[in-house]
């Protein structure tokens, strides 16, 4: 299968700290996979080195152009670049823009598609005012589709937690990603907000085609949502495959519940 | 039950107040005659009067609490503040601003050259408040150092009428344009920081600005400063100092609109979202692809245009320009004006920096307590409106249908 993302090798060092240990991972285009792990093991390190927000120590981070089937590297790209180029995250403790309104969330997300310099934005020509309603109306669009379109005028922090949630989503949909990266989406959400958002997130796939990383600790959603799971502990990979084959895996049952001692 | 609590309350702030003003309000010494005249009735007047605020006070804070409640339960009345509502109501709001383009316009004609004076300077201050609202007020870098560009634009004039002898409309450009290369080059170094670091290092800065023109007198004349500054000639006809003075006037309100124009185009377009977003939460800005780096250079650069610029007209308003005239208190005044008439709201800023600036001049009575009552009213403002006078609002969209949408106000 034609993958989108490919890391290989990874390692990130915090001083004398090894958080992350050469891991591989790769994520095939319109797949979800999902990547588990008890608390601390690294898997938010795993998603800031891909994202740029911190370079990674060694390995490589390679993502397909858009477009085309090659693969680039992007480690040490920045974060704005390495959204650029097509991939968007959401963050595991919500990261709004809190005092902006819902849609000004979203417009933030379309920014990096937008070209308005300081000229355009002073002199408001025609192209300005046009990139900025359409701008106005994708953004309404989706918000409409994550059924946020009941807030659109309403601060990001005055949103009910689910909302809040689904905000985050909304916004990393704005900046047009071929590959989504959601920490913890499911975080902090009862049993029927996570039923909506697993219908969401199929949904997104589905319909805009988009392939999914996801770091979730619900083990129910997991379990449906993926289709590959990458298991992590202490910085190391232990585990890959289908939902099934992570269930019975012994190693993965040894990292979550801890060793059964011998009698 | 509930008013003996708010009694005793208002009792223990009466007698710390006599406690704490005990030494200075009772006791005087008179070393003269070595006696110690013991002033009970100023103890009595201190904790009556205290006992009193303490009373006030709690109401309004119980009244100001009501009203958080009720703005975050969606109760509140429609709207916002009153004053927003008067804005908001096209009714007052038109004619309003009608009135007041027509005073500002026959303004130096019904007043004194003393008091169109006064009114420069105001405006001056509305200008640097409106420059230095885009670094503070949108993209939430806090410059303390800000005064530094309103020099580099005054000593632009100066200098490069003494030598080259340019006037001051071909001055006010390159003032504006050294202002914005200024605003970069204190944006490079301090990229990576935030908060208290960026606070520090701009104070630095704009303490570094003020003492290289203190002593580099080769350059700057050093303390002295340097004096005959033509002020601005009409298409090359000098002016008397009267005439001057209204002409500066003019040029101001012209200088104060296309601030305003420009301020309010920026804030409401591509790049003033980013500086919001900018203020709001640097890492998710930056996942969400914006370039921090770029978005705080021209967020230094575009606010430091405008103080390059006042410092132009301020040159050529007092003919003289020296290094005492921008200390960090000017900073720290302007600061003020930003925070006061309400972060990254322009018609808030435009209300501080009158407040802040007239309010001193016209009651030079209380000159004694100007501090007193400077420090007073930020206090109570904090309080009592963290928003500031005006505080700013989020543009509205309408939307009619699922695919169509409307402009908003």
């Amino acid at each position: 299968m034609e993958s989108v993302l490919k890391v290989h090798n990874l390692g990130m060092n915090f001083g004398g700290l090894r958080a992350l240990d050469s891991v591989d991972l790769d994520v095939g285009k319109h797949e979800i996979v999902a990547l588990i792990g008890p608390n601390g093991a690294g898997k938010t390190t795993f998603f800031n080195c891909v994202t740029g927000i911190y370079p990674p120590t060694e390995g490589d981070v390679l993502i397909s152009v858009r477009g085309k089937g090659e693969l680039k590297r992007i480690n040490g790209m920045k974060p704005n670049k390495v959204t650029e180029k097509g991939l968007a995250r959401t963050f595991q403790n919500i990261r709004l823009f809190s005092n902006m309104t819902v849609l000004e969330n979203v417009m933030i997300g379309r920014h990096c598609r937008m070209h308005a310099g300081i000229l355009g934005a002073v002199f408001r020509g025609r192209s300005t005012v046009r990139e900025e309603q359409s701008a106005v109306q994708e953004s309404y669009a989706i918000l409409e589709k994550m059924g946020l379109a009941p807030f659109v005028n309403d601060f990001a922090k005055n949103l009910p937690y689910g909302a809040q949630r689904r905000l985050e989503i909304a916004r990393a949909m704005a900046t047009e990603p071929f590959l989504l990266l959601l920490d913890e989406p499911a975080a902090g959400m009862n049993p029927y907000e996570t039923r909506e958002l697993d219908e969401l997130i199929q949904r997104i796939r589905h319909e805009e085609e988009i392939s999914i990383l996801l770091i979730e600790h619900d083990m129910k959603l997991v379990m449906s949502l993926s289709d590959r799971i990458f298991v992590v502990d202490y910085g190391r990979k232990i585990a890959q495959g289908t939902p099934a084959q992570i269930r019975d895996n012994p190693d993965v049952i040894k990292a979550y519940l801890g060793e059964e001692r011998d009698a | 039950m509930f008013a003996f609590d708010r009694i005793k309350k208002a009792l223990l702030v009466s007698v710390w107040f006599m406690f704490l003003t005990f030494p200075i309000l009772v006791i005087r010494i008179n070393p003269v005659e070595r006696t110690v005249e013991w002033r009970w009735i100023n103890m009595l007047l201190i904790g009556v009067g205290s006992f009193f605020l303490s009373f006030v006070w709690h109401y309004f804070i119980r009244r100001r609490e009501a009203g958080v409640r009720r703005a975050e339960t969606g109760e509140g009345p429609e709207g916002g503040t009153p004053a927003r509502r008067i804005l908001k109501n096209k009714k007052i709001y038109r004619p309003a601003l009608a009135v007041a383009g027509i005073f500002a316009l026959v303004f130096p004609f019904l007043f004194s050259l003393y008091q169109t004076n006064i009114m420069i300077s105001a405006l001056i201050y509305v200008m640097l408040g409106l420059g230095l609202n885009i670094v503070v007020g949108l993209a939430g870098l806090l410059d303390l150092g800000y005064v530094a560009f309103y020099a580099v634009g005054a000593y632009a004039y100066a200098l490069l009428n003494y030598h080259f002898g340019l006037t001051f409309w071909m001055a006010l450009p390159i003032g504006a344009g050294l202002g914005a290369v200024f605003g970069i080059l204190l944006g490079f170094p301090v990229l990576r920081l935030r908060g208290d670091y960026l606070a520090i290092v701009t104070l630095g800065f704009g303490e570094i600005i003020r003492i290289i023109l203190e002593n580099w007198n080769e350059f700057s004349f050093g303390p002295s400063g340097i004096s005959n500054i033509p002020r601005p000639s009409l298409f090359g006809i000098d002016l008397s100092v009267h005439d001057a003075t209204i002409y500066i006037y003019y040029v101001m309100i012209g200088l104060c609109l296309l601030t305003i124009f420009v301020v309010n185009r920026l804030q409401d377009s591509r790049i003033g979202r980013a500086w919001i977003a900018l203020r709001e939460d640097e890492i998710a800005c930056q996942a969400m692809g914006i370039d921090k780096a770029k978005t705080k250079l021209t967020a230094f650069a575009l606010g430091a245009t405008w103080a390059g610029m006042s410092g132009v007209v301020f040159a050529a308003k007092t003919t003289f320009v020296n290094p005492a005239s921008f200390t960090i208190w000017e900073s720290i005044i302007i600061l003020c004006i930003v925070v006061l008439g309400g972060m990254g709201s322009i018609v808030g800023v435009i209300a501080g920096a009158l407040v802040l600036i007239l309010m001193p001049e016209y009651l030079r009575a209380f000159s004694e307590y100007r501090m007193l009552a400077f420090g007073v009213v930020l206090v109570v403002m904090m309080v009592f409106r963290p928003g500031g006078l005006i505080p700013n609002v989020r543009r509205i969209y309408t939307f009619t249908d699922a695919a169509e949408s409307g402009k908003g106000d």
